[in-house]
């Protein structure tokens, strides 16, 4: 299949990027990466820069790969990364647009890539359990019900990968904090320090400059782990709780 | 945004039950009572300085919020709309044109009522023991004019649409989410963000016809 990829270049974070054009062959079976890997070895073998775009697993797992295919993050289909779309999700002769996540708290490093650390910083200021949890022993011994393991276990599929952010048409990380305060909040270990791990979280994220939310839904509906807004109220929740409590 | 958004919507009901003895049929009486009442009772008096902060502390902090959010996002993608309602993204685009509805709205009445006393009549009705002021021809004198029932027609067009986002958006922003109460909670916000604006909008469609 002939495919016209318009693709975001720019050389660094202070110059001014635009749209280039490309023609390339592809075929349905390969995944939207490496139809990207058949570009850059023909951009290579004829001495010109290659599209610097960011990958690792492939296999949908690690939240590396991002780009935001036709205006959608993560492309045309739901519940998947751009690593698991394939070209047969295409047509011959198609053009398709490819640039990077936008958003002020995602710096572009170079053409598709983008600067994610203000996710770190957001974990590092309070997606943790700071007591010893013991062996995978210690784990099972407790008791915890099913209800409450698998809406964890929902939370805790966030790769944090970043497509809210990209999605949202306020740059608003909501999606992501509130799936990391999920994730531990309703677990036993991590329930302790629920109240304060929401305050520090949500205040490493407002200090990020991400957006504030409004409930405009999109990041639900391009989450490549279909992470529930459920989690955004909770979240709230759990603020809104924490403000009014006397606890440390 | 959330607790005055809730707060403006319990007005607008409010609003709306009073303002539909418009339709009462006679001759203005029931509405001319109830608005001196509205006009004169220190309780209402209170409220409605309370409302009037409540209106510009949403929509100071609306414009501070979609001015912080517009900075968080660099700029639109080339392909394609996105995910997620027009009225979702457009919320201060409708609050302002619902704020500037309400500035025009004030102005014909309420500035009207309250200052320029000499632009409404009195009239004085059987067991009252004072005159007041007739609001009733006033609203039936304003919406003869068709620039000013298109202009409020506008006006609820951008509410309904505001309220259609804004009323289960509140709710989300609280916490309030539950699997069983949620999609009451839009079905009732989209009831709401039909009927209200549709129940203002017939006063004004009814006042020019007749």
């Amino acid at each position: 299949m002939k495919l016209t990829l318009k693709i975001w270049r720019q050389k660094n974070q202070s110059s001014k990027g635009a749209f280039e054009s490309y023609q390339v062959e592809a075929d349905e079976h390969m995944s939207f990466l490496e139809m990207l890997d058949v570009l850059n070895e023909q951009l290579i073998s004829e001495k010109k820069s290659p599209v610097a775009f960011e990958h690792d697993c492939r296999e949908g797992i690690c939240g590396t790969c991002n780009l935001v295919i036709d205006g959608r993050p993560h492309g045309p289909s739901q519940g998947t990364t751009t690593c698991q779309l394939h070209m047969r999700s295409f047509k011959d002769g198609d053009t398709i647009h490819i640039e990077p996540f936008r958003a002020r708290s995602f710096p572009i490093i170079k053409d598709l890539v983008v600067d994610r650390t203000a996710f770190d910083r957001i974990i590092q200021s309070g997606g943790y359990v700071s007591v010893n949890t013991g062996q995978a022993q210690d784990g099972n011994a407790i008791p915890i019900e099913g209800n409450t393991a698998a809406k964890a276990f929902d939370s805790a599929t966030c790769i944090g990968c970043g497509a809210c952010v990209a999605a949202c048409p306020n740059g608003s990380a909501m999606l992501f904090t509130s799936a990391k305060v999920q994730h531990l909040g309703l677990l036993p270990q991590g329930k302790v320090e629920h109240k304060s791990r929401v305050q520090k979280m949500v205040a490493q994220m407002d200090k990020e400059g991400f957006g504030f939310c409004s409930n405009v839904g999109a990041c639900e509906a391009e989450c490549p782990k279909e992470i529930s807004i459920d989690n955004i109220a909770a979240m709230n929740r759990g603020f809104v709780g924490s403000m009014f409590s006397t606890e440390e | 945004m959330s607790l005055t958004g809730l707060f403006l919507i319990t007005f607008l009901l409010v609003h709306l039950i009073g303002n539909l003895q418009l339709l009462a049929g006679d001759e203005g009486q029931a509405f001319n009572i109830y608005s001196d009442f509205m006009a004169n009772n220190p309780l209402i008096q209170g409220i409605s300085k309370g409302l009037y902060l409540f209106i510009l502390l949403h929509a100071i902090q609306g414009l501070m919020m979609a001015w912080k959010n517009k900075k968080a996002k660099t700029s639109k993608y080339a392909g394609g709309r996105g995910s997620g309602s027009w009225a979702s993204k457009n919320m201060a685009l409708l609050g302002t044109l619902v704020l500037a509805f309400m500035f025009i709205h004030m102005g014909d009445f309420w500035y009207k009522i309250k200052f320029d006393s000499n632009s409404i009549n009195a009239v004085s009705y059987a067991g009252l023991d004072h005159e007041i002021k007739d609001v009733y021809s006033k609203v039936m004198e304003t919406f003869k004019n068709p620039i000013f029932v298109v202009a409020y027609l506008i006006g609820l067009i951008a509410l309904a649409f505001h309220l259609g986002h804004g009323f289960q958006s509140a709710f989300q922003t609280l916490g309030l989410r539950h699997k069983k109460y949620t999609p009451a909670i839009n079905f009732v916000g989209l009831a709401f963000a039909i009927l209200i604006p549709l129940g203002f909008a017939i006063l004004p469609l009814y006042m020019f016809f007749n």
